[in-house]
């Protein structure tokens, strides 16, 4: 295959191969911009009776042959570099490909102290893209024949073991390593070959480990990702995931020792390839982000604040396989509290179920439709606490303090994730991405993250995020031109003041002042009110806010702000529910607050 | 004419059913291909390593890791009886001796000079693996397990909870819209398989276990009766390996909903036949539903007239029978009568592929192709 050196990218064929899906895109250069111009999706072909990922590749491509009339397979072959035989509606300059088929990548880490080298090696394997199973850990609480019995019990593709500062302790590393020969763990795949382990702990200790591990498990040694308390060095052993995901676990599978040949790039675990377009995304913009999925079974939250990256998955949230999850870690009164009606418990409680076995189904009434939302808002909820609570600063660490810091001590490890400092939301995932009204996807991920001050809210059109980011790998302006055009569908800023009042109380005045000789909008927001102003993608406000004493806008309590705010398909939203957001207590107050909101904005059909 | 392809659960009367047996780690196949064996018949065993017990031996005896291997009594490899010295110090006044002592039988697997440990195990457990299905071993994979094979009634459940059993079916609902009692229960269903009609509650539930029943296959039941019955509020649709006491199986989801008649009737049929169970629910990809299996008898093993039902799924066509898997008509079955081919926006606005259907009491409704399930078979 050409390499991306030889031969400025033209045209570009793309993968996700997901458990059920396997969608392929197809980007052009169009002029002087990439564009995303066709796609097609197919079965995933990895299970019986076809035991062979290429088979829906191959499919999903074909689609994209149908819909854009490029020929782009010759039999079973991608046919490349373009232009073969001089028509340049033949091939493609190159192929690459995610993959979280066959449940992804699933690894249990392992460090000393659970705090400090057991969160550094979990961020690591979180942001590898790793579902992550368990984390052991020497001050875990748990016996060591219980450690023991767990690591036998998971059978992971794959474990990190980490642990110590170099110079650090060797007994307790080499204690987990005991632990894990002892287990004499097997892969999750396959019978015939040795669980791979990375060890990426205390340098002094890796001739220990290496006596110990080397014969049971298939060892790789690099850097220790915490090689002293102050810093974490997560490169390394994230690239030796990478390596030895393509190399063990995904050669396992069938039909992807096929797949690696034809693709142009390293197939990448489906996590990682979003995590690294959200990375490039802030890092090129200077923005702070965050980033959800939400699927059926998981979701994963990916930040950028003050470029670093962190990528949790909550393995059990989801919109439909652990649907009913949602509701035992919220509780009812949590996910009711969005509806605006009310329902027999019994009568929800087995609604979910059914939705939990029969997970393909779509509501088909608005009370079920609103239902659905409400559950979503939760598992977006839980999902982001999950995150800022690994989404830390490092832990342990000895701090410099002044006498300013007299009144307010902060610990270390504090989270990094700082609303106020946020400026992008990006939702995704079928319940955000194919709601009925952008609007209730835009509401969704404000009432479940309750952005502070100014944020903007954007949505994945069609889910494309892990091709792009494989392709930033190999032409990073490709990627981040397909992003912003194509991908991400804007729908607008939400302006939220924080603070509370009485009900109906002045939250703030305000002036917006639109472009191009639009009349400005002004006003006062009350407590409780929530307002939306179109204003369109690609277009501009200023907003001026003079907030009532105890409001802060950013600039603290009482002090006026003027911003510019970015339009979209739903527009400006003034948001005077207050922050942090409490629903009125008695049941017919809050739906009677829901249904004035949802009116307000024209949420839901009439 | 328009069809579509919409998979449902299969309820057939007669089809042939291979299932592979493979052990979790290698071990000996026991059974020989081509030749019969029954549900209850070890197929495969494989030894387990034993449970891993662990003697931190340099803290008992207040020395030092690198000399641990000075005071060991034994050594790695080494076979241990429970209470036997393992290490002991060597004090100048022999009544200053202290021992450390095996807590279990078994064998010394390492002694670490570095955190002073050492580790012993367990014997090896012997894991025997059945054949789960009266039929006929189709294939050996060496070191693994085998594929067994039978001619069968097949029905698959939408969810259940609890492994595999076996047992004879004992149909006691009289009515698909019967509801499975305590009262209905009796000491002659035990190590039964009980049928019921629309629902099974707590107390019904309560008494199956009393009796000994191994399974109960019913339309519906409560999530609160569900979590009564698992002590927690299950949140991932993976089930297979809870110890309840039997085997549950749902053939129509959570609330009071009838059993399809076409399932009814066909168990009614299979009254007093040996069945296979199988609660085992897993909603991904690689779906798996729970089943239940009653192999035929020699004379009515027609293999050359069946075939998988899983081949005979070719799409809906209008006249078939379906059931509507979700609110606002949830549980009804009809019939296909019409299957438009534009996107219809439906209340929610969304725009989707629908389907016209017919009930039998000549109402019809539309609703979104996602929202039904083809009755197979």
């Amino acid at each position: 295959m050409t390499s991306p050196a030889d031969k400025p990218l033209r045209t570009i064929v793309a993968t996700d191969c997901g458990s059920t899906t396997t969608k392929a895109i197809l980007i052009e250069k169009v002029g002087e911009e990439y564009r995303q111009t066709y796609r097609g999706e197919a079965p995933t072909t990895v299970e019986a009776p076809f035991e062979d990922v290429t088979r829906g590749v191959l499919n999903a491509i074909a689609e994209i042959e149908e819909l854009s009339g490029r020929k782009i397979l010759d039999g079973e072959k991608i046919i490349t570099p373009s232009g073969a035989g001089g028509d340049p509606k033949v091939g493609v300059d190159i192929y690459i490909s995610t993959s979280s088929a066959g449940g992804g990548l699933q690894m249990m880490v392992a460090g000393v102290v659970q705090s400090m080298t057991g969160e550094s090696a979990q961020r690591c394997a979180l942001g590898a893209g790793a579902i992550v199973m368990d984390v052991l850990a020497s001050n875990d609480g748990r016996l060591p024949h219980e450690k023991i019995e767990r690591i036998r019990s998971l059978r992971p593709d794959m474990i990190l073991l980490s642990g110590g500062t170099d110079g650090g302790t060797v007994m307790h590393v080499v204690e987990m390593a005991e632990y894990i020969a002892a287990a004499e763990p097997r892969p999750r795949l396959g019978m015939s070959y040795n669980l791979p382990l990375i060890y990426a702990g205390n340098a002094g200790a890796r001739e220990r480990v290496a006596e110990i591990l080397g014969k049971k498990t298939a060892l790789t040694i690099t850097e220790n990702l915490r090689p002293v308390l102050e810093r974490e060095n997560l490169v390394p052993a994230r690239n030796k995931i990478h390596d030895l995901f393509l190399e063990h676990v995904m050669a396992q599978a069938p039909g992807y020792k096929k797949l690696i040949a034809w693709a142009g790039a390293p197939i990448m675990p489906t996590p990682a390839a979003v995590g690294l377009i959200m990375e490039t995304i802030a890092r090129k913009q200077g923005i702070n982000l965050i980033g959800v999925d939400i699927g059926g079974a998981t979701t994963d939250v990916f930040s950028v604040f003050q470029g670093v990256f962190n990528r949790t998955v909550s393995a059990n949230l989801g919109m439909s396989y652990s649907i009913s999850n949602v509701l035992a870690e919220s509780g009812l009164d949590n996910i009711m509290r969005w509806v605006p009606f009310s329902i027999d418990e019994q009568d929800l409680r087995n609604r979910i179920k059914n939705k939990m076995i029969r997970p393909t189904t779509v509501p088909q009434t608005l009370d079920e439709l609103q239902i659905e939302q409400a559950i979503a808002r939760e598992a977006l909820r839980l999902a982001l606490g999950h995150h800022k609570t690994l989404a830390t600063g490092l832990k342990g660490v000895q701090q410099e303090r002044s006498i300013s810091d007299v009144f307010e001590q902060k610990g270390s490890g504090e989270t990094l994730v700082d609303m106020l400092k946020l400026d992008l939301i990006v939702g995704s995932g079928g319940i955000l991405s194919h709601a009925p009204r952008r609007l209730q996807s835009m509401l969704m991920m404000v009432d479940a993250y309750e952005p502070l001050g100014f944020t903007e809210l954007a949505v994945d059109s069609i889910f494309m995020m892990p091709h792009l980011g494989v392709l930033s790998t190999v032409n990073e302006q490709a990627a981040t031109e397909v992003f912003v055009r194509d991908c991400m569908i804007h729908l607008g800023t939400c302006v939220a003041p924080i603070g509370q009042a009485a009900w109906g109380a002045r939250v703030a005045d305000y002036t917006i002042t639109f472009p191009a000789g639009r009349v400005p909008e002004s006003g006062t927001l009350t407590f409780g009110a929530l307002h939306l102003f179109p204003l369109a993608v690609g277009e501009e406000a200023t907003v001026s806010l003079k907030p009532a004493r105890q409001v802060d806008l950013g600039a603290g309590r009482g002090e006026p702000v003027e911003r510019r705010a970015r339009g979209g398909v739903v527009g400006l939203m003034l948001d005077g529910r207050g922050r942090p957001l409490h629903l009125p207590a008695k049941d017919e107050d809050r739906i009677r607050a829901l249904k004035e909101w949802h009116k307000a904005l024209g949420l839901y059909p009439a | 004419m328009a069809h579509t392809y919409t998979p449902g659960l299969t309820v057939t009367p007669r089809t042939v059913i291979s299932k592979k047996r493979i052990l979790p780690i290698p071990g000996a196949i026991l059974a020989e291909q081509g030749k019969t064996v029954a549900s209850a018949e070890v197929v495969a065993r494989a030894e387990l390593p034993g449970k891993v017990h662990v003697v931190n031996v340099v803290n008992l005896l207040g020395i030092l890791p690198e000399d641990l291997k000075d005071f060991m009594v034994k050594r790695e490899g080494d076979r241990v009886e429970k209470d036997e010295a393992l290490a002991e110090n060597k004090p100048f006044i022999k009544w200053f001796k202290t021992e450390v002592r095996s807590p279990i039988t078994g064998s010394v697997e390492a002694v670490s000079s570095v955190t002073g440990q050492v580790i012993l195990r367990e014997p090896p457990r012997q894991l025997d693996l059945s054949a789960y299905l009266d039929g006929t071993v189709a294939e050996v994979i060496p070191g693994q397990g085998i594929r067994v094979e039978t001619a069968c009634a097949f029905i698959q459940g939408i969810f259940g909870v609890g492994g595999e059993t076996w047992g004879e079916l004992a149909v006691i609902a009289s009515s698909p819209e019967e509801v499975l009692t305590a009262d209905h229960l009796m000491p002659r269903h035990a190590g039964k398989i009980v049928v019921g009609g629309s629902f099974v509650g707590t107390e019904a539930m309560a008494r199956a276990k009393a009796v000994g029943v191994r399974g109960i296959v019913v339309g519906g039941m409560h999530d609160k009766d569900l979590r009564a019955l698992l002590g927690y509020d299950l949140g991932v649709a993976i089930t297979g390996t809870e110890n309840v006491g039997f085997t549950l199986i749902l053939t129509e989801g959570f609330g009071r909903i009838p059993m399809a008649r076409k399932t009814f009737e066909l168990l009614r049929t299979l009254n007093g036949r040996k069945a296979s169970i199988s609660g085992a629910t897993q909603i991904r990809a690689g779906v798996i539903r729970p089943e239940i299996i009653v192999p035929l008898a020699a004379d009515e093993d027609a293999r050359g007239q069946v075939s998988s039902a899983r081949q005979e799924r070719g799409g809906v066509k209008v006249g078939d029978p379906v059931r509507v898997i979700r609110e606002p008509f949830f549980g009804r079955i009809g019939q296909v009568a019409g299957l438009p081919s534009d996107l219809t926006v439906i209340p929610t606005e969304s725009r989707v592929r629908v389907m016209e259907i017919g009930f039998p009491d000549e109402s019809t409704a539309v609703v979104p192709r996602a929202n039904i399930e083809v009755i197979e078979g």
